[in-house]
């Protein structure tokens, strides 16, 4: 029984000093909402690529669905227990993870909010993300000028993502509707609008059978949309084999957010007809740099001149480009995309 | 008179219990056997192993003169042997003709019944209406009713019905009266003296000793994993009877 | 041998009849009770027609047009042959929360053995089926021979299941287009024809006819009085004659091939193979059984029952969202909904023994 004891502790101090020991290696986490998404498959890809090649030792930790902030929280205490040096996270609830990531800033990690800014924005140290609203913009004025004089009297459906509302769902509706001309009542949330274009408003969960579902509920309240904004590229799918189904593929506009590569293939095939492209490898690369530096010297990367976070870029793809609206053509945005 | 079932040296353990010590049976053809004795004697283990539920460890068993051992009730019940469970064994949910083939369902003749399987639901509903009126029940209305809807008695007889329906050789009822009150423990006797007119040999174990003496040709008396005697109950009293059961008295005549 | 003990000469006297049914309470309640007892279906059907009257009167031709009510059967298609499966795990008072799992993973399956190894899309779907069924006989087999309880059974298979599907596929998604030009068979359950202005879907017309078979099945052959009788009471079917074990294994295996048949139609609604989809079709399925009167007790209900369930939650959705409510609020009625099916079930359970 004694030898056992000594036994077992020997051993627990041999495996402290191994960490100790091996960790001239950075070590770093990133926490993702979920592991399903391919958008965060993707950014999790990057981060590990980007990993290898700097030498930084990488825990990837997910949630099981959208909004589990509990397994979130708990990555976090275990990135910190671990001795990272920082930490990549994209918070399914950005306010209630705040104290978890202050914990982990006092315990002298670098925490990088990634795609989805914290609530307040400056809890991390740092946000990479896609300008949502901008994101939105791009699609309601390429949507507008696509449909030239048409647009004040289009009837447009709009593809949510969750009644609760999530800030990317927000941002990107409400510029879609700031892109298009129409006014925003209250811009910190949807379906307070008043503009007669607006159909309605439905829930997708942003997927294939959300987005069908959805509008075939706006559909039969005014069978005649012929704009349809969504959350994102499976929202958009779902709502096309909707419409074809009734025939008015064709006399339907649907845009997007998201610029994967099957989304980008829809806007070649006409499915969608333009989406703006978000990149998660550059955010989970640029990520990964900034634990590197931050481990070396210190130091933080800036925010992009205008904003409180590190915009990593939107481009309208389209192949039927407006007057007014950058984009690029879908072979570039194929050259691009990620999934 | 050749018994009609016969088990000799049966033997059962239940890890270091012995249940079942060189145990004896015998029934004969058209008579009813009462099986007594007191809780822990074993009595509910030879039932068992008569019917199938549970297989000897040891001994054999003859059904009709020819050997047979039995891995399941459904193997005794094909054999021959029915069982009317204390607990009944019938869906409550489902109909009197339903459980009345539960197990042995009549299929339509024909494509109906080969190819799509179908019941014959008019076959079973008259055959068991059929049955039950032979047995006096005719108190049941609906044969589609559910059991659930039945008293204790009317249920009782439509076990028995079951049991005496299919051309059995043996019936043992376990418990018959024991959750029934005045009026339907006398139905049920009455029903199963008007089932051993037909002919069927009936083994009953029951703990209501006036029931046991009213009824039964001779009683088997169980004792310590062993038949103690059987003893003829228009020669002796019920009190005789309990204290055999209980060891306060030792019989004559031991069984043999 | 005397007639009776002595005490029993006072029977003489005393009402020959065993029971009497007060077959002279003829009150419109009991007889309502009685009619429900016996057949089940009765309430989600009224609740149904209710329903639509209801939404029919306040919302007009909207709701009440061909192209809506088709619409509703359309969008609980899917929910609908799941809970047909559902259905007959619950009625042996089982309960399967793999179903959603088991649908998703069969179009998966589907779907990569058409694009990824170039199997012929017919073969692909067989084997598709083949996988769920093996699936759903796994179930059976741990419920049946292991002796484990079906919920803890089917929770841990649900997880392997989904985590299965996530690793086999890479979460990758196969793009509609590519399937209507690769491999439109995929898709077959989607395609649609019209009668006047009604549209209706073979995952439609197979919902029917799996609700129609099924209730045929369970009726009318002896497999299906061993379902109900094993769900009613399991001790009592196995000493009558049932093989339980073998009831309950084919149970969850046929359960095992409808989820299978559900994910072919998922593929048909939605277009696409996507493995992220299907997620709430387990709960979706409890609450259509439940709702559709079927006890979760066992050995009661009937499948019609859980088709009008379905039904019921489908038109429940479609006409809140035509009257413009908060998606919220079709959540609550729907939770109200299934305490009050529970509660009437409860009360119809009631009988004078």
């Amino acid at each position: 029984m004694k030898t056992l004891i000594a036994a077992a502790v020997s051993a627990l101090i041999a495996s402290a000093g191994a960490s100790f020991a091996g960790s001239h290696a950075i070590g770093a986490c990133l926490i993702t909402k979920t592991d399903t998404n391919p958008f965060f498959v993707k950014m999790k890809e990057g981060a590990l690529a980007k990993a290898d090649e700097l030498g930084v030792k990488l825990s990837t930790f997910a949630g099981k669905i959208d909004g589990d902030h509990e397994t979130q929280v708990a990555a976090i205490e275990t990135c910190i227990a671990n001795g990272a040096k920082g930490i990549l996270l994209t918070a399914s609830d950005t306010s209630s993870i705040v104290p978890a990531v202050k914990q982990a800033r006092d315990a002298g990690l670098v925490v990088i909010a990634l795609d989805t800014p914290l609530n307040p924005i400056d809890a991390a140290d740092m946000t990479f993300a896609t300008d949502n609203f901008l994101a939105g913009e791009l699609i309601g004025a390429w949507a507008a000028a696509a449909l030239g004089s048409d647009a004040a009297n289009a009837k447009i459906g709009m593809l949510d993502l969750a009644v609760s509302q999530p800030t990317v769902g927000v941002l990107r509706d409400q510029g879609f509707l700031k892109g298009f001309g129409i006014d925003l009542g209250d811009p910190n949330k949807w379906g307070d609008e008043t503009d007669s274009r607006i159909v309605g408003n439905d829930v997708t969960a942003g997927n294939e059978e959300g987005g069908r579902r959805a509008i075939e509920n706006l559909l039969a309240k005014d069978p005649m949309i012929n704009v349809v904004y969504t959350i994102n590229e499976p929202a958009a799918a779902g709502a096309y084999e909707a419409l074809k189904a009734i025939g008015r593929e064709n006399d339907v506009l649907i845009v997007s957010v998201d610029g994967g590569c099957p989304g980008v293939q829809n806007v070649k095939d006409g499915v969608i007809g333009a989406t703006s492209q978000q990149y998660p490898l550059l955010m989970a690369s640029k990520g990964i740099e900034a634990i590197v530096a931050w481990a070396k010297d210190g130091t933080k990367p800036a925010n992009t001149p205008g904003k409180d976070f590190f915009d990593t870029g939107v481009a309208l793809v389209t192949d039927k480009p407006v007057a007014g609206v950058d984009s690029i053509d879908t072979k570039e945005g194929t050259d691009l995309c990620w999934g | 008179m050749k018994p009609i079932l016969k088990a000799k040296g049966l033997v059962k353990r239940f890890g270091r219990v012995v249940a079942l010590d060189n145990c004896d049976f015998e029934l004969l053809p058209g008579e009813i056997l009462g099986v007594i004795g007191d809780n822990g004697a074993g009595k509910s283990t030879l039932i068992k192993a008569i019917s199938g539920a549970i297989s000897a460890d040891e001994g054999e068993i003859w059904l009709e003169g020819k050997k047979v051992s039995f891995s399941s009730p459904i193997e005794a019940r094909d054999a021959g042997i029915e069982t009317v469970y204390q607990t009944l064994a019938m869906s409550p949910a489902l109909s009197i003709a339903d459980n009345m083939f539960m197990g042995r369902e009549i299929l339509k003749s024909g494509w109906q019944g080969k190819i799509f399987r179908r019941l014959d639901r008019r076959a079973m509903e008259i055959f068991a209406r059929d049955k039950l009126s032979e047995l006096g029940l005719l108190t049941i209305q609906n044969i589609n009713q559910a059991v659930e809807t039945l008293s204790g008695g009317q249920r009782q007889g439509v076990a028995v019905a079951r049991a005496a329906a299919f051309g059995s050789k043996v019936i043992i009822l376990d418990e018959p009266t024991a959750a029934l009150g005045v009026k339907e423990s006398r139905k049920v006797l009455d029903l199963i003296q008007d089932v051993r007119a037909k002919g069927v040999p009936i083994i009953l174990i029951s703990h209501n000793m006036p029931h046991v003496f009213e009824v039964c040709d001779r009683v088997h008396i169980h004792r310590l994993g062993k038949r103690l005697t059987v003893i003829d109950p228009k020669k002796y009293e019920m009190a005789d009877a309990v204290a055999f059961m209980t060891g306060a008295k030792e019989p004559n005549e031991k069984a043999a | 041998m005397e007639k009776g003990q002595k005490f029993e000469e006072a029977l003489e006297n005393a009402a020959t009849s065993v029971a009497d049914f007060d077959t002279d309470d003829k009150s419109f309640v009991s007889r309502f009770h009685h009619a429900l007892h016996t057949t089940p279906a009765l309430v989600p059907l009224i609740v149904l027609v209710a329903a639509i009257v209801v939404f029919g009167l306040t919302l007009g031709s909207k709701f009440f047009s061909p192209f809506a009510l088709t619409l509703i059967l359309q969008q609980v298609q899917i929910v609908g042959i799941v809970a047909a499966a559902q259905s007959i795990v619950i009625l042996t008072a089982g309960i399967d929360l793999s179903v959603g799992a088991i649908a998703v993973i069969t179009s998966v399956f589907m779907g990569q053995f058409t694009f990824r190894y170039g199997i012929p899309v017919e073969l692909s779907v067989l084997m598709g089926l083949t996988a769920g069924t093996a699936i759903g006989a796994l179930n059976g087999w741990l419920v049946a021979v292991m002796r484990l309880p079906p919920f803890i059974v089917t929770l841990g298979m649900w997880q392997i299941v989904l985590a299965a599907n996530f690793l086999y596929s890479a979460n990758e998604t196969i793009r509609s287009q590519d399937i209507a030009e690769q491999a439109a068979f995929l898709q077959f359950m989607g395609s649609k024809f019209k009668i006047g202005g009604a549209v209706f879907t073979y995952g439609v017309v197979f919902m029917v006819i799996l609700v129609v078979v099924l209730a045929y099945a369970l009726r009318a052959t002896a497999w299906g009085r061993h379902v109900y009788a094993v769900g009613d009471d399991p001790e009592a079917a196995e000493l009558s004659g049932v093989n339980v074990k073998r009831t309950l294994i084919s149970v969850y295996a046929t359960a095992g091939l409808i989820c299978g048949f559900a994910g072919w139609a998922l593929i048909g609604r939605i277009g696409s193979v996507s493995p992220t989809s299907g997620q709430l079709l387990n709960i979706e399925s409890i609450t259509a059984v439940v709702i559709g009167g079927i006890s979760l007790f066992g050995g009661r209900g009937s499948i019609v029952g859980t088709f009008f369930g379905a039904l019921i939650v489908g038109v429940f959705t479609l006409g809140l969202r035509l009257a413009g409510a908060d998606a919220q609020w079709t959540y609550l009625l729907i939770g109200v909904l299934i305490i009050a099916a529970v509660a009437v079930d409860q009360w119809i359970r009631k009988v004078a023994a």
